[in-house]
């Protein structure tokens, strides 16, 4: 059987323009080079179905750039990823049918309301709006959205409030394989614990596959069965949080996935945020 | 669900989106169509001194000019739009496919066009006391409706600026469209312009519909008599909007390519 994600050798690069200084640049906007920054590197991952496959990493380290990479919104220019199978680049509809994706920024049209939002993905994904307006309010009903929220637009809404309407967007179009792409960043801690929650509920009650990437180690540490930590656009371990935090422990009792980004890296997380 | 009625159904989702969007925009619409009315009086007041059929003529050139201008901006600018909004990487992934999209974009398009234009001929026909009674109306309507493939044709064609560059492509588009203003003869005949721009003119699909709605308000002609201009409109249309399709595709491959989908670009 076909595991639900599987990248081989891949990798991403951009140019990117160089910064410069000040007056040539000014003088000239169109004069200067560009650079080539590599953003995934040659990267090998099998996460198989049913898996809470988290993905750590400080900003800039290439995480968004792989979650682009599955959901087809992004092309590798060396390698091949396949979800359950199906090529992301030759059979990208498919693989669109199997995935959903929830990303840092709620990805709304600001203006319209919480149903007009939720309607209109049910009728990109083929779901019933009877049925999505059901599933919708019972999820959102779940995270303390009462009342006529819903007819809200999504504006008056609080970021958290947004994000949680974003993982009931996901939700309903009953994907098997779930991207979380900092799904957690900016919520304050209740918000956070609820999303976390219903990450785990997903997988429990309905075989769904999940890939989440996050700046939080904790979080990480919490609902993944695998961690990746990722820098500078390759893996630089990938284990169980256990073992991963086994790797590093020696003489210390309490060892943080933090800890093991130090050790392996060499370098401070705080520092990288 | 078999296919068709799921790709009907998205189709459905974008025109759906659109005007759920005007209604919350709704102050805004009012604005534009108040702004639309006024500049179409104030080009008919220029003709008020020649008579009736001057004003009829001026205001038929405001009335087309902004038929041709939504579809345009509707479509070319759906891209930008949806930048904006930080839905764009959103809706380039859903399972749907990219003709279906750009369809449902233009079908609100012709729609909402078609709209605005009905309010802005009757709000000028009454301030303006002009009579429609020659007016072939179903003509005219047909016109309008023939004349959108190729505008919508042009329209996929300019949505691939903001697609390629997010910080130069749209005002591109908008000198694209000014450019198609001076040359299509929607205030003047295209006779009058320098002759180096006129051959200019004789590729502008708006010069085909601009005279052929005239043909049809003002002096009243059948379809039957219009029946080349519309042909050549339609097959316009059919060599536009596939290869709009076409490059708009190849415009998306290379935004994956370089990843300039995303919201910041």
């Amino acid at each position: 059987m076909s595991p639900a994600i599987r990248c081989r050798e891949i990798t991403k690069f951009f140019w990117v323009k160089n910064s410069g200084n000040g007056i040539k640049k000014r003088l000239l906007p169109l004069s200067g080079k560009k650079k080539m920054l590599t953003a995934v590197n040659a990267l090998d991952l099998e996460v198989p179905k049913g898996e809470i496959f988290g993905i750590v990493g400080p900003n800039g380290s290439g995480k968004s750039t792989l979650v682009r990479l599955i959901s087809t919104l992004l092309l590798p220019d060396i390698g091949q990823i396949e979800v359950f199978g199906h090529d992301v680049v030759k059979q990208r509809l498919r693989v669109r049918r199997m995935i959903n994706r929830v990303s840092v920024d709620a990805a709304f049209f600001k203006k319209l309301s919480c149903w007009e939002n939720l309607s209109y993905a049910a009728r990109l994904y083929g779901v019933p709006v009877r049925e999505a307006r059901e599933k919708a309010v019972e999820i959102l009903e779940r995270f303390g959205f009462h009342g006529d929220r819903i007819n809200q637009p999504m504006e008056n809404l609080s970021r958290g409030m947004q994000q949680m309407v974003a993982i009931a967007r996901a939700y309903f179009t009953a994907p098997i394989l779930l991207l979380l792409d900092e799904p957690t960043t900016g919520l304050d801690p209740k918000s956070k614990r609820q999303v976390q929650e219903f990450v785990l509920q997903v997988r429990e009650n309905h075989d769904s596959t999940v890939l989440i990437t996050t700046h939080d180690m904790d979080e990480a540490d919490r609902i993944c069965d695998r961690v990746a930590i990722i820098d500078r656009g390759r893996f630089v371990a990938l284990d169980t949080p256990e073992n991963l935090k086994s790797q590093v422990r020696g003489e210390r009792k309490e060892v943080s996935l933090e800890d093991v980004f130090m050790e392996l890296t060499g370098r401070d997380w705080e520092n990288e945020e | 669900m078999s296919q068709a009625t799921a790709e009907m159904k998205s189709l459905y989702a974008f025109v759906e989106r659109n005007f759920n969007l005007v209604k919350r925009y709704l102050g805004w619409e009012i604005v534009f169509m108040v702004y639309n009315i006024v500049n179409a009086l104030t080009i008919g007041f220029i003709g008020v001194t020649q008579g009736k059929e001057t004003v009829l003529y001026l205001v038929v050139g405001a009335m087309i000019w902004g038929f041709l201008s939504i579809l345009f901006h509707e479509v070319s600018e759906s891209v930008s739009w949806e930048r904006w909004e930080g839905t764009i990487e959103y809706t380039f992934m859903a399972p749907v496919h990219r003709f279906t999209h750009l369809a449902g974009m233009c079908l609100y398009a012709i729609i909402y066009g078609i709209i605005r234009t009905i309010v802005l001929l009757g709000a000028v026909v009454i301030f303006f006391s002009l009579s429609l009674e020659n007016a072939n109306f179903l003509a005219a309507l047909v016109i309008l409706v023939v004349s959108s493939f190729s505008f919508i044709g042009l329209g996929l064609i300019a949505a691939v600026l903001p697609l390629m560059s997010p910080e130069k492509g749209s005002q591109a588009t908008h000198i694209f469209q000014a450019l198609l203003l001076l040359i299509s003869g929607v205030y003047y005949e295209t006779s009058i312009l320098p002759s180096w721009i006129r051959p200019l003119s004789v590729v502008s699909p708006a010069t085909y519909t601009l005279r052929s709605m005239r043909a049809a308000l003002l002096e009243g002609r059948p379809l039957a008599e219009m029946l080349g201009t519309l042909l050549f409109l339609l097959a316009t249309g059919f060599l536009l909007i596939p290869l709009g399709v076409f490059i708009f595709h190849q415009a998306e491959i290379y935004a994956k390519k370089s990843g300039k989908l995303k919201r910041s670009g």
